[in-house]
Formats: structure tokens, sequence, C-alpha cells
């Protein structure tokens, strides 16, 4: 079997046991929503400032939903230890990595509707560019979720796994966080132009970690 | 033929701990091996070392000819293991678990469709394994195993779980393997269940392996 085909058998497990599970419905994407809602409560006094930090605390949201996805996406395999059937299986270890991460690339990307939603609907933002905010949040989206899977399996056989994930994370994700969020100010104010070298390094860092990951994630996951 | 299993003075560390102290084991084709001994012996290590699960610290350690300590993906090739776990996702259904192990082991999803008639899993195949009782659970893990049609099975602790009727499925699983080409190497506190069974028994403890019964003795 190809890696494509076992990059698809596993990404259609993982979609399979969280549509089934609800977790991501019922858990992931009502925390994003009381995220975005909780920064409205604290600006809430001049609606100017929600309107205008909106594309930050948009990918804040994003962010701190995107490591509950993550979590969630290696704890499934912890039960029952179903990751040994995995690495039983003989399953490419690039194909596991492809396959998880775009399972939670796929997710982040309907949290990112929902929440995009919200924050239009809460924070009175006008939608402008709206070609170059997709092309963002593609780019942005495949380096989170390449990331997310590439330091989830380093945590993911730690006891402190929950702990340590952010606090490896989190400072990898600051170029992200940082272009996403310039390339959503200027396609929302109309300057899409601006926000193409934010785009390239998204993409760029995209490209970057799903290298790193199809190489790097087979020994990883064989010895944690 | 060659060794299905070839370990020569086999040392695996848990931590700092040796689990194993230099085991020495040959495997022959078609054999059902019983590893015996006490709790903390070495006997779910040692089986997942030939599973290539644990890294092997020093001696010699082959899988079909294939050396675990250069190429441990390639040496479970033929392999399979029934664990303490059932290596299954909770959410999904028995028929979504073992078509997706079938599939991932390179078969068909079909190939879960007699695996599971032969387990006696028919009237649980649309459950998810979150709501299969733990007996069910453990004709499951079997299946698990079964459906990538290894030819080499481990079993850790198989009776463990297991009612009167899954011990039956599971004895008649083993006498059928060296038929359908399998070779059994399993780990079991159930003595008598497990050598009526055994062609052979070693015996395992502090990390060491030693020969009960030589080979075909049991049979």
């Amino acid at each position: 079997m190809g890696v494509w085909r076992e990059a698809a058998l596993v990404v259609g497990k993982d979609l399979r046991i969280e549509s089934r599970s609800r977790v991501a419905i019922s858990q992931i994407v009502p925390f994003g929503l009381i995220v975005i809602l909780l920064f409205a409560f604290a600006l809430d006094p001049d609606r100017g400032i929600l309107a205008r930090v909106a594309p930050g605390l948009f990918w804040i949201a994003v962010l701190l939903a995107a490591l509950l996805a993550i979590g969630r996406a290696f704890a499934t395999e912890e039960q029952h230890r179903a990751r040994d059937g995995l690495r039983l299986a003989g399953l490419d270890g690039g194909a596991i990595f492809l396959g998880k991460a775009a399972a939670i690339a796929v997710e982040l990307l309907v949290l990112e509707v929902i929440l995009g939603a919200g924050v239009v609907l809460l924070y009175d933002v006008n939608v402008h560019g709206i070609g170059i905010l997709i092309l963002t949040a593609l780019a942005a989206t495949i380096g989170l979720a390449a990331t997310g899977t590439l330091y989830g399996v380093l945590a993911a056989g730690l006891r402190l796994r929950e702990t340590l994930l952010p606090l490896l994370l989190l400072p990898v994700l600051a170029p992200v966080m940082l272009g996403a969020t310039r390339a959503f100010e200027d396609g929302l104010e109309g300057a899409p132009g601006d926000a193409w070298p934010w785009v390239a390094l998204l993409g760029i860092f995209a490209v970057l970690y799903t290298a790193i990951g199809v190489l790097a994630f087979g020994p990883l996951w064989e010895e944690t | 033929m060659p060794l299905v299993v070839r370990l020569r003075s086999a040392v695996c560390l848990l931590g700092r701990f040796p689990a194993l102290a230099g085991v020495d084991l040959d495997v022959e084709p078609g054999e059902v091996v019983l590893l015996a001994g006490p709790n903390g012996a070495g006997k779910t290590t040692l089986l997942r070392l030939i599973a290539g699960l644990v890294p092997l610290y020093s001696g010699e350690a082959a899988v079909f000819g294939v050396d675990l300590a250069v190429d441990r993906r390639g040496a479970r090739r033929g392999l399979a293991l029934v664990g303490h776990e059932t290596f299954c996702y909770d959410d999904l259904t028995v028929r979504e678990n073992l078509r997706f192990m079938a599939r991932a082991g390179g078969g068909q999803a079909a190939d879960a469709d007699p695996v599971i008639a032969r387990l006696g899993l028919g009237a649980v195949a649309d459950l998810t394994h979150a709501k299969l009782s733990a007996g069910q659970r453990r004709r499951l893990a079997l299946g698990a195993a079964l459906v990538r049609d290894p030819r080499l099975l481990l079993l850790d602790e198989p009776h463990a779980g297991l009612d009167a009727d899954g011990r039956e499925v599971l004895h008649e699983i083993v006498a059928a393997a060296p038929a359908e080409g399998r070779t059994v190497l399993m780990a079991s506190h159930e003595l008598e269940l497990a050598r009526e069974l055994a062609t052979r028994e070693v015996r395992v403890d502090s990390g060491r392996a030693t020969a009960v019964s030589p080979r075909g003795a049991l049979t």
C-alpha cells in the first residue's frame, strides 16, 4: 500500500472517530466560542477596539482550541494502546503523520469557519478580501496541523503530556500567529497586496514542518 | 527451514532495569511455544521485544531472519500480537476496527468478515469497542491479530477474561495454527490449559529463559 493510501486510511479513521465521539463539536468548538465570547466581554466598552484586534483574538482562539484537538488526536492512540496496533500493522511513519495532520487540519478548518462567523457577529467586523483570508487560513491551518502533529507525538509517550504539549508547541507556533494575524489584518483592511509576504511566510512554515514531519515522525512514533 | 525467532543473549531494558537479562531462544516454524513463569519474570517484555515494540539493548534478535536491531518495522510484517490491551479504538465498531486493521496490514476490508464469524463476534459486530464486555474485547483483540493472517502469533495471557466459549474459540485457533502455517508463542499463567495446546514449554524467570521441555515433548 502506498504512502498516500495509508495516509487516507489514517485520516478516514481519525475523522470517523471524531464524528462518532463528537468531542470536536461538543467540546472543542464550544471552547473556542467561549474564548472569543470572553474577549468580547473583556473589551466590550469600546467595540472599535474589538474590531481592530479581531484577527489576533481569532487566531488566539483557534490556537487554544487547536491544542485540544491535537491532544485529542493522540489521546485516542493511547487508549487501549491503539498506537501499538498501528505500529504492528507496519504503516509508514510518514503516512501516519500525513493522515493525522490532515484529520487535525480538517477539524481546524471547520472550527475556523464557526469561530469566524462568531467573530463577525460578536466583534462587528466587516469582511473584505475573502480570497486572501481563505488562503491565509489554509496555509496557517496546514502549518498548525503539521507542527501540532509533530510535537504531539513527541509529547505522546510522556506522563506529563497534557501540560508539556502547550509549552513545547506555543513558542514554535509564534510565526504562524504573527503571519496569520497580519495577513488577516491586511485582508480585512482591504489591502490584500500587503498580505502576500505574510501568506508566503505561512506557506514556507507549512511546507517546512510538513517535510520535517514526514521525515521525523516515524522514528519518533517508534521510540516515544 | 529458517527460524521464526532467534534470540542470542538478548537484553532489554525498561528504564535502567534489565527486564530481559540475556535470553537465548529459537522457535521453529509450526511450533506452539508456551512461556511460563511468575509475574514480572519478563514474559510480556519478551513478547514485545519479538514484536518490535521495545528496543533491543544488546545481544541479537531476529524474526523471520530480519534483524530487530536494524529493521523493527520489517521484522513485524508477518507477526501479530495479542496483548493485555485490544489495540483498538473505543469509538469504532468491532467491524470498523477489524476492517481498519485488515487494510492497515495491507489486506482488504472484506478480510474482517470471516474473522468476525470465526470468533463469534457477529452479534456485536456493529457495537463500538466502548460498549463491549471484557470477554468480547478479548475476542476482538484476537480478531485484530488474526485479520492480518500472521505467520507468527504472539499471545500474552490469551485466556484472561475469556468465558468458556471464548476459550474454546481460542483453543480452536491455536490448535489449527500449525496447519494454517502459523507459529505461536504464548505467555500464560493458565498452565494446564496452555499445556494442552503447546508443543514446547520454556520457563522465563528473572529475565532469562530456560527450556523446560524439549521440542515436541508436549505434543
